[in-house]
């Protein structure tokens, strides 16, 4: 065994290397922006902690981070339910079966920011089958003016795009369970809830899971659909942490704070990522003790 | 607990495409199943077994005839309500679940109260001999272990009117099928319930059931105690499909006193004959005539001329018996004598007269006096 | 010849194999006989170099093949699944492994033809193993490994998920068919009745160790130890644990003695052995297990047990025993209907019996021994 393990390292590092150019370098330059402060030029100061502690104790930082929590928060509570139950509407067998899929699949395949694009203009009031459509209903409908209604554009739009992804998961793993389970639950009077809570559920956790994190993640870190479609307004209510970021680094050149709130940012993320993953693997690890215990 | 009463039952698949006439899947039948008894279907893959299953337990809707459930008309009830159990092939408990609450499942279900839901559980469990891990999780669970607690899903409810069995032993270890057989065995003598169990394994069906029906093609081809399907199997199939190895079945002649293969003479009983020579069958030319025997009905001797001689082709030593592969005229036959038996060098055959029995293009040649359950049998759909 | 020795695998801290060591001839059917995670399939990826073992030695024809990779050893495999190529055709399918060796067109043809001819599979040639049943897949991953003429040949447990007669047709098939290749061939089981009918050697699995290797019928009738006979046993193995007090041999549960003449014989197979046990463990297969009415010698003894449960298959009766609380099979001839819970005396011949030390060990006469 011991000699297959250093082949083994062998073999991993050339993607070590890849890893480390693609990933680690470019983050310890950002570390090293992060400790220090700079007045252009190519003169740097050592600062320490201080970029840190200056966004950490920012209020521009807290609502930002307030504000792409929540956004997370609701996308994870929307587009998950709503995966599960249009998988498990979705047909098992026969022609429809295609036609569901690449339906599904329409929304994944299009460019961020084209999505962006998209939703601005069927969003305008003057223009945009949404916006005009809303207002001859004599709704006042204005993303660009209203908090509510940026949020709601923005929350709708990534639901149009990226449910489909919930949804594929799931339905891969809805099909993977055996009929006879089904037919057992049949004969043991299971409610429609009592087959989803003890047969679907447990059997799809491990790809609810993945779906989990990956729209976390992914709604954690939004960028270009919000700066496409609201550039952070109206005001501030959808400046997230990935636009307020690009705005201090790109926008302001205030490369220290910009670097040591990317830092942050990261560890946010991996953060919740892992808080995430051992809550919903710990039900499996349950299992495999008192497997291991007998 | 329920009688099973199929009324000209048959069933076909649609069809693919709209026009086409599909076969039958299942053949129409006749059939009442008591109260309590355990009856095994027994077939080869395809034969129907699981169709005629489904059924019974509502998956598949019959599309001719009608299933009734003590005298009840229950083809339209769907699984659910016509309060059946089902042990599939694969055992299926939910994993998330321990032990006592994939027992309590079908209870909680149908709204039991607390109290009645735990005795009965304790209860299940003691009969499964489960009551010490009451508490682990179902799937941490060996498969035969996994396959009491399906069991047990069933035995759990009281308002069963039937345990289905759809290949239960499959996963099973051989070992640990005799032990699970058997304490299925027990439940039936002490619980009574009417049991159903669908196998190929001619074993598990007669150990099991009280009533093996036999299918093949889609048609019941015999239903009977173990021992008339060993002992008097009503076709060919039968015979060489109980059995191992199967009955020997050669080609024969028949001049109204005795049987002939390949020109070697074979006593036949006085009934036989007669009912034979009733029908003309020594006259007929267009009736294929064969002669079944079990090979633990043939014995071999090394006397000369005391019998037909025969050659030896192969001895083959399974432990328990010795399989001798011997050949009659141009057709094969098989011997099994007990373990140490002398195989003579020249062997002459003997066939019991009583052993001995009559097909005629397949069926066999009996007198009506048979009190058999054979009546309903309708062998004309099965080519 | 494939030479295994001292092969250790472990993995996670769980043991699979412990201290293997065969050797398996060409041409020869050696079959592997044990329970579910005895370690019967990890032996066999052992075998085929899919897994690396811990420690031991592996050589085929005397040189080592540990650390060969699977694709270049000339190998074979037939997995209790059904495995085949879902888009090819069952002639393409036979022909694969063919095809990946570059084998002239001729050839691949002549070798595809001779196969499906072996295996029946004339009439299907053109199909898609969809439309195959269970049974035919098999032959086709069959003739599969067949064509190849691979030197080493492993079929884990092929005929598992067939029909019963299916199961019988095949396996009185096999052994022919793979007999001419003149490869190592092993075949996994978990049935004792299929190890007798396929016969050449079989080697007792037992928690990832080999209790016993030879000849199959050898290993029946001539168990070295109780777990190999409990292995090769089916139904279980009765026993019944005896003690031996100066010249008298008494049940253990009731401290009862053996009549003499039952006794007798017994002591003299202790003697012979050399053996000074004092706790022995008697061992009867079922179907050595009598009725009471059979015809026996004067050293036969008889048994009274409680019947649990009668099986009668119409030719045959299992009846299943309480005997000095023990569960014990007896399988007795004919229909034999026997009431649950009646006490029912059967008779035993000393002479099928077996009789096992502490350790497990069988007791034999000394001049029987084979070492």
């Amino acid at each position: 065994m011991k000699v297959q393990n250093n082949r083994a390292w062998l073999m991993v590092l050339p993607m070590l290397l890849i890893v480390a150019l693609s990933a680690i370098i470019p983050l310890m330059t950002v570390v090293n922006y992060s400790v220090q402060d700079t007045f252009g030029g190519n003169e740097f100061f050592w600062v320490g902690t201080e970029w840190f502690q200056e966004i950490l104790a920012s209020e521009r930082f807290h609502n930002a981070l307030q504000r792409t929590l929540l956004f997370s928060a609701l996308i994870l509570a929307i587009e998950i339910p709503l995966g599960i139950a249009i998988a498990l509407a979705m047909p098992r067998r026969g022609m429809a079966v295609s036609f569901c899929l690449v339906l599904m699949a329409l929304p994944l395949l299009i460019p961020w920011n084209v999505v962006g694009t998209i939703w601005q203009v069927f969003g305008r009031v003057d223009i945009g089958l949404l916006g005009h459509g809303l207002a001859s209903l004599g709704i006042d409908y204005n993303y660009t003016q209203d908090t509510l209604d940026a949020w709601l554009t923005l929350i709708v739009m990534d639901v149009w795009h990226w449910t489909s992804l919930v949804v594929l998961l799931c339905y891969s793993g809805l099909v993977s369970i055996p009929e006879v389970y089904y037919q057992a639950a049949r004969i043991d009077g299971a409610s429609r809830w009592a087959v989803f809570r003890f047969i679907q559920l447990p059997k799809i956790k491990r790809v609810l899971l993945i779906a989990v994190l990956l729209r976390f993640m992914d709604s954690f870190m939004i960028y270009t659909e919000p700066f496409v479609v609201t550039g952070g307004g109206p005001g501030n209510s959808t400046t997230f942490l990935s636009i307020d970021l690009v705005q201090m680094a790109v926008g302001q050149f205030d490369l220290g704070p910009a670097a040591a709130m990317s830092l942050i940012y990261f560890l946010i993320i991996l953060l919740l990522s892992w808080v995430f993953y051992t809550i919903m693997t710990s039900l499996d690890n349950d299992a495999a003790a008192s497997k291991g215990g007998q | 607990m329920a009688s099973i009463h199929l009324k000209g039952l048959a069933h076909r698949y649609p069809a693919a495409s709209s026009g086409a006439t599909v076969p039958y899947a299942l053949n129409p039948l006749d059939q009442v199943w008591d109260d309590g008894g355990a009856y095994a279907l027994l077939g080869p893959s395809g034969c129907g077994k699981t169709t005629l299953l489904n059924i019974i337990s509502g998956l598949v809707r019959p599309s001719e005839g009608r299933v009734l459930f003590d005298g009840d008309d229950v083809t339209d009830l769907p699984t659910e309500q016509r309060n059946i159990a089902q042990v599939f092939q694969f055992p299926v408990v939910y994993d998330t679940l321990s032990v006592a609450d994939n027992l309590a499942f079908p209870l909680r279900n149908r709204g039991l109260e607390k109290a009645i839901i735990d005795a009965r559980v304790a209860e299940t469990l003691v009969m499964l001999g489960l009551e010490g891990r009451a508490h682990e999780r179902a799937r941490s669970l060996s498969a035969d272990d996994k396959q009491k607690i399906s069991l047990g899903r069933g035995l759990v409810r009281t308002d069963v009117r039937a345990i289905l069995f759809d290949e239960p032993l499959t996963v099973i270890d051989p070992h640990l099928k005799w032990q699970l057989r058997t304490e299925l065995k027990k439940i039936h003598e002490r619980f009574g319930h009417t049991m159903i169990y669908v196998t190929h394994d001619q074993t598990e069906a007669l150990t099991f059931a009280d009533k093996v029906v036999v299918m093949d093609a889609g048609v019941i081809l015999q239903v009977g105690t173990p021992k008339a399907l060993f002992d008097r199997p009503r076709h060919t199939f039968v015979g060489t499909f109980i059995g191992s190895p199967g009955m020997n079945v050669l080609r024969c002649e028949f001049d109204g006193e005795q049987a002939f293969v390949d020109g070697v003479k074979i006593p036949l009983d006085a009934a036989t004959c007669s009912v034979a020579r009733g029908r003309g069958l020594h006259e007929s030319t267009s009736v294929r005539l064969e002669i079944g025997i079990r090979p633990e009905a043939v014995t071999v001797s090394g006397e000369p001329k005391t019998g037909p001689a025969v050659r030896l082709i192969a001895v083959e030593d399974l432990g328990r018996h010795l399989l001798l592969r011997l050949q009659l005229g141009s057709q094969p036959l098989c011997a099994l004598l007990p373990e140490g038996a002398e195989i003579p060098e020249q062997p002459t055959l003997h066939f019991d007269p009583a052993m001995t029995l009559l097909y005629a293009d397949s069926l066999l040649v009996e007198g009506t006096d048979d009190t058999e359950q054979t009546s309903a049998v309708r062998v004309e759909a099965y080519a | 010849m494939l030479k295994l020795s001292e092969i250790n695998l472990a993995v996670d801290g769980q043991r699979y194999l412990e201290d293997v060591s065969l050797e398996l001839k060409r041409g020869e059917l050696n079959i592997l006989l044990g329970p579910t995670l005895s370690g019967k399939t990890s032996l066999m990826r052992v075998m085929a170099g899919l897994d690396r073992p811990d420690s031991g030695a592996l050589s085929f024809d005397g040189e080592s093949v540990i650390g060969v990779a699977v694709q270049r050893r000339e190998l074979a495999m037939v997995y209790q699944q059904f495995i085949n190529y879902p888009s090819l055709t069952v002639y393409e399918n036979i022909a694969s492994p063919l095809r990946v060796a570059k084998l002239a067109k001729d050839e691949i043809d002549a070798r595809v033809m001779q196969a499906a001819a072996l295996l029946k599979l004339e009439p299907y040639l053109e199909r898609k193993p969809a439309n195959l049943s269970g049974g035919q897949q098999q032959r086709v991953a069959l003739a599969r490994a067949l064509v190849k003429r691979a030197s080493l040949v492993l079929l884990d447990e092929p005929l598992a998920n067939l029909d019963y007669k299916l199961r019988e047709e095949l396996r009185a098939e096999l052994p022919t068919l793979f007999a001419e290749l003149g490869a190592v061939l092993v075949y996994a089981t978990t049935e004792p009745s299929e190890a007798l009918v396929l016969g050449g050697n079989t080697a007792c699995l037992h928690e990832g160790r080999v209790e016993q290797f030879g000849p199959t019928l050898g290993l029946y009738r001539d168990p070295d130890t109780l777990m190999a006979a409990k292995l090769f046993s089916d139904p279980p193995l009765n026993t019944v644990a005896l003690q031996r007090i100066g010249n008298s041999l008494r049940y253990k549960e009731t401290d009862q003695a053996l009549a003499e003449s039952t006794a007798a014989p017994l002591l003299a197979l202790i003697e012979s052995a050399g053996s000074d046990a004092v706790e022995l463990t008697l061992g009867v297969r079922g179907h050595h297990v009598r009725d009471s009415s059979a015809q026996c010698s004067p050293a036969c003894f008889s048994i009274t047990g409680r019947v649990d449960v009668t099986e009668i298959t119409g030719s045959e009766s299992f009846v299943h025993l309480d005997f000095l609380g023990q569960p014990w099979v007896a399988l007795l001839d004919g229909v034999h209907a026997h009431a649950s819970g009646a006490e029912i005396e059967l008779t035993i011949d000393p002479a099928d019996c077996f009789l096992f030390d502490e350790s497990g060990a069988r007791l034999r006469k000394q001049c029987e021994r084979v070492n």
